[in-house]
């Protein structure tokens, strides 16, 4: 059996030797294909494994902690309170902290008191037994940090850095498992660090004492509340439309690779007809022949995969900051900047190429498995099997065509908007070649002279040869202009939304409830201020999705600079009056709520409703957001102070009232912004956001343009043999391979021709269907013509480039070689 | 109207140099035919492409109507491939892209010399009337032979070279072809050219010649 498997297998490899670039195509293509996917998956394990370091840090999924009602820091006293009061309570401070010489990274400080801790409760994943607590709580301490954001800072272990104030942090000591940008310290340390002496963020619980929901102290009562919840998981929540949105780019970068392999391993089939009933005729059972072609196809799978996950690794590490900065950016969500894959992924990557491998080749395993032992060993006829195959083709489009417009009427859901896309895409790619074979028949009559006639009808057979590549060209474009007029109308109407909404020239974020009335009663008596517009913020849930409510005061403010999609009539003077509230688009969308319904909020002494008055854009905000009246949410939270503030001035006294600003409140340059650094950062967030989808995007192109190279490569095999004849008639060899060149123009234009509206189909599903379920907001669908000709220059680049070599190789073809052409016959 | 005169060509192997056509002499009448018989590997086909200005000779001499074909550049060639002769393979060499009607009509389009009386004739006498929508390869073997010859005399050549244009064909097929094509040459200009292995068929031509060991003989008999 393994002798016959052997031999058998022997005679199917040589095939590769006489034909390598056959083998180059498949393993390229294998190779490709997995190396985006793999890519695009190495980016989200890495996110999803730094979200769960950060949901075990202090205990895990049910995280149960006492917060200040107003959202500002707990006095230490009300520590003491809680334990003399016999309750279990262990104290946390946290915040952010930058350290000296490092301009980019900002650190989340949290400080802990180890021995308070819930008992059982996991640090970091591990149990605080393991820990070395003389170490840390004695002198001077230890800054506890994961290795990989140890390795970021380019410091050593052991070093004792100085923060940006000018404190020296106790020694940093590696914690494994601890989640990526945390800095853990003593809480006594990080109180001196932060500046916030006797000053907590929250009181952490054990979960089987806060699930039994004892009262709190009367006193306490009005100050803090008890609140249960999970960084993490609220992270992966949040970022799961931006990863599945990554992940549907690795995806079709996938199928554009496997169509490479498709045609690689078809073509091989068709070439060995002969030699597989060879095979059979010396007694080669039909299972051991499927048995050795499966083989032949795992090790080739086996060798592209590791090639593919090797430099998927390397793609991976490439994208991985502009990933990072995007979702600390949008979700404040720290990754590690450095790759440390499990050996699932590897694993996970290896099954995945195998399987597509499977999937590329089944076609052609099928086919050899009706091949019949005594049929004449010769290729189908062209006319007859191309008749076929197109309709074929028509009738998988038109079904594809009939799932898209279901998932459109019915779909509601991302899954169903994912449908809709991979249906619309690949309805259109098997579409293609039945409209291009429509098209060139048309034309066929209308060519005056024998070479142009030739052209023609010549392009048109060769449409099954060049199908897949054109397809996977199509595909590759349309994603390229959908992506792209998304992201450019995106960035137009991000950048309209942030002028209108950003009119103030100052913004300020106090420290803390103290500072805020400190502020307050300063700014008030500063003449150069025109308008003081304070807000108060709240955090809460809304069917289990973090909001903000936001309280407002000066509504004709509001009135003139934050744009309302829709609204009732009088919209503005009913939020004053506390008769309603508005809320952003996402929001409304996640909650359907519309205009004149209403909403139910959590206070602490009940439910407040209020009627939908407004919706509003928010770009670019995962949390929801709700505006109020803020006398009203004073009413409901007592004793809230502004959470910010923002001040209209003239612009000129901006950088003075900076510099009088921070010297008076000792507010660092987070804390104070001006108008054209918010919009500045923003802009940045928004060009970072994209950079990886624009990246993941020009690769995709990049592999379509090697799929048509590797397509018209294989084909200049057989081209010599059909172009051979004419040359004989007196075509010369220089006037042939402008006219093989032509042809690929020809049917690359085409497709190009057939991208642009597929590719402007693909950018209204992505702002009118993705965007508002993956986000919840819906953008004008915008056309931007420069952009869609410098793409389609682009791919008509792309298409020279890969049409030049196997042109370049006919035009210098010798006679000797077009004369073997003739020799061959016998 | 063409003279050949000592033809040498040899190829480079992986085993040395391999002179195929040692000093090749040969004269064509006008309307003259000659078969060119010899064994696999003789040179037949070799000196077939050298005539047709497919490939260049080593040394030697090939003049057709006072052209020295030596002399002319790669376009130059291809205009005399074009409009200069008539060439029929055994594989017929059909463009399956087309079908049969502009098959026929390619190469005297392609000359510029499209004679639509002259293709109905040949038309009919090739007995292709009922074919010319189809594709070659919805063609017998005997039709795709004929489609063949069509194509080949519709530019009205001075020169016919055929190599081995029956070799895919039964006798008695092959007989028939011959005979289509000695009529259709009866009356003009063409001077033909064949290469054949069949001794039955080089008889039917006016002269035979036998190449072996790269050289020109008498053919016996």
């Amino acid at each position: 059996m393994m002798r016959r498997l052997y031999w058998t297998l022997s005679a199917l490899l040589s095939h590769w030797r006489r034909h390598p670039l056959q083998l180059f195509s498949v393993l390229a293509g294998l190779w490709l294909a997995t190396s985006l996917w793999a890519g695009v998956q190495a980016l989200n394990s890495q996110a999803r494994d730094s979200y769960a370091r950060a949901s075990q840090l202090l205990g895990g999924a049910e995280r149960y902690s006492l917060v200040a009602r107003d959202g500002g820091r707990i006095a230490q006293q009300h520590f003491i309170e809680l334990r003399r009061a016999g309750w279990p309570v262990s104290p946390l401070l946290q915040g952010r902290l930058r350290l000296q010489g490092q301009r980019e990274q900002r650190l989340q400080l949290i400080g802990i008191e180890p021995l308070t801790l819930p008992a059982g409760s996991a640090l970091a994943g591990q149990t605080r037994e393991r820990r070395d607590l003389a170490a840390f709580l004695g002198r001077p301490g230890r800054s506890w940090i994961a290795a990989d954001t140890l390795a970021e800072l380019g410091l050593p272990a052991g070093a004792q850095p100085l923060s940006a104030s000018g404190q020296r942090l106790p020694p940093l000591a590696v914690w494994p498992q601890l989640a990526p940008g945390v800095l853990l310290v003593d809480i006594g340390v990080a109180q001196r660090l932060l500046d916030a002496r006797g000053q907590l963020s929250r009181l952490l619980l054990p979960a089987a004492f806060a699930r039994a929901a004892p009262p709190l102290p009367a006193e306490l009562a009005t100050q803090l509340v008890l609140q249960r919840g999970d960084q993490g998981a609220n992270l992966a929540q949040l970022t799961d439309s931006f990863h599945l949105n990554l992940s549907a780019l690795g995806l079709l970068a996938f199928v554009v690779g496997l169509f490479i392999v498709h045609a690689a391993i078809g073509l091989a089939l068709e070439q060995r007809r002969v030699l597989l009933r060879n095979l059979r005729s010396c007694g080669v059972s039909l299972r051991g022949l499927l048995v050795a072609l499966v083989v032949e196809l795992g090790v080739l799978a086996l060798l592209g995969a590791v090639a593919g996950l090797l430099s998927g690794y390397a793609v991976a590490a490439w994208l991985l900051p502009d990933v990072a900065a995007s979702l600390r950016s949008l979700y404040g969500a720290e990754v590690a900047g450095r790759l440390s894959l499990a050996p699932q992924w590897w694993l996970g990557g290896l099954l995945v190429c195998l399987f597509g491998a499977l999937c590329a080749g089944a076609g052609s395993l099928l086919r050899a498995a009706r091949l019949p032992l005594l049929a004449l060993a010769q290729p189908e006829a062209w006319q007859q099997a191309q008749a076929r195959w197109l309709r074929r083709q028509g009738w998988l489009a038109a079904l594809l065509g009939g799932v898209a417009l279901l998932a459109l009427w019915f779909g509601d859901s991302l899954a169903a908007g994912f449908v809709l896309l991979a249906a619309l895409l690949l309805g259109a790619a098997l579409a293609l070649p039945v409209g291009l074979s429509r098209v060139l028949e048309a034309w066929l009559p209308h060519c005056r002279t024998p070479l142009a006639q030739w052209f023609v009808a010549d392009s048109r057979q060769q449409l099954p040869s060049l199908a897949l590549a054109l397809m996977a060209l199509l595909l590759a474009l349309a994603a390229n202009i959908g992506v792209g007029s998304m992201t450019a109308g995106f960035r137009q109407t991000f950048s309209g939304w942030l002028d209108q909404r950003l009119a103030a020239e100052l913004y300020l974020n106090p420290v803390d409830t103290s500072q805020a009335t400190a502020i307050e009663a300063w700014l008030t008596k500063q003449p150069q201020v025109r308008a003081l517009l304070p807000s108060w913020r709240v955090e809460l849930q809304l069917q289990g999705w973090p909001a903000q409510l936001n309280g407002i005061r000066t509504q004709a403010y509001y009135r003139a600079h934050w744009p309302l999609l829709s609204a009732s009539a009088g919209a503005w003077e009913r939020l004053a009056r506390q008769q309603g509230l508005m809320l952003s688009e996402q929001l409304a969308r996640r909650l359907d709520l519309h205009l004149g319904e209403r909403l139910r909020l959590p206070t602490p002494s009940g439910t407040w409703e209020l009627e939908v008055l407004g919706i509003y854009a928010d770009y670019g905000n995962p949390r929801g957001h709700l505006l109020v009246d803020a006398a009203g949410l004073q009413r409901h939270w007592p004793g809230l102070a502004p959470r910010s503030f923002s001040l209209r001035l003239p612009a000129a006294e901006v950088p003075a009232l900076i510099q009088a600003l921070q010297a008076r409140f000792a507010l660092d340059d987070s804390r104070v912004i001006d108008q054209a650094a918010l919009k500045a950062w923003s802009n940045r967030v928004f060009e970072r956001t994209f950079a990886a989808t624009a990246a993941l995007n020009s690769l995709t192109l990049g592999v379509a343009a090697v799929a048509l190279l590797i397509s018209l490569l294989t084909l200049g095999q057989t081209r010599l043999s059909q172009l051979a004849p004419l040359w004989a008639l007196g075509v010369d060899r220089r006037r042939l391979a402008w006219l093989s060149l032509g042809q690929t123009l020809l049917l690359a234009v085409l497709t190009l021709l057939l991208a642009l509206p597929l590719g402007l189909l693909l950018a209204w599903c992505l702002v009118a269907v993705i965007n508002v379920q993956a986000f919840g907001w819906r953008l004008p669908l915008q056309v931007f013509p420069g952009q869609l000709l410098q793409l389609l220059g682009l791919a008509l680049l792309a298409t020279l480039l890969a049409a030049a070599w196997p042109l370049w190789q006919l035009g210098r073809s010798t006679p000797a070689a077009l004369l073997r052409s003739f020799a061959d016959e016998r | 109207m063409l003279k050949v005169q000592g033809l040498c060509k040899s190829y480079t192997t992986p085993q040395g140099t391999l002179a195929v056509l040692r000093g090749i002499d040969l004269e064509l009448a006008t309307g003259e035919s000659l078969a060119l018989m010899g064994e696999s590997g003789s040179g037949k086909s070799t000196l077939l492409h050298l005539l047709a200005g497919l490939d260049r000779a080593d040394a030697g001499r090939i003049e057709v109507d006072g052209r020295v074909l030596d002399d002319l550049g790669e376009g130059q060639l291809a205009a005399w491939r074009r409009s200069g002769i008539g060439l029929v393979f055994q594989q017929f060499n059909l463009i399956a892209s087309l079908r049969v009607a502009d098959n026929l009509a390619f190469q005297a389009r392609l000359a510029g010399r499209h004679d639509p009386h002259w293709q109905a004739e040949l038309v009919e006498r090739l007995g292709l009337a009922a074919l010319l929508g189809r594709y070659p390869e919805q063609l017998s073997v005997g039709q795709q032979q004929r489609v063949a010859l069509g194509r080949a005399l519709a530019v009205r050549p001075p020169l016919l070279l055929a190599d081995e244009p029956t070799g895919s064909l039964d006798e008695r097929s092959a007989d028939q072809v011959l005979t289509l094509l000695l009529e259709l040459l009866a009356g003009s200009s063409t001077s033909l050219l064949m290469v054949t292995h069949s001794a039955s068929l080089a008889a039917r031509l006016q002269r035979c010649r036998c190449l072996q060991g790269g050289r020109l003989l008498e053919a016996a008999g």
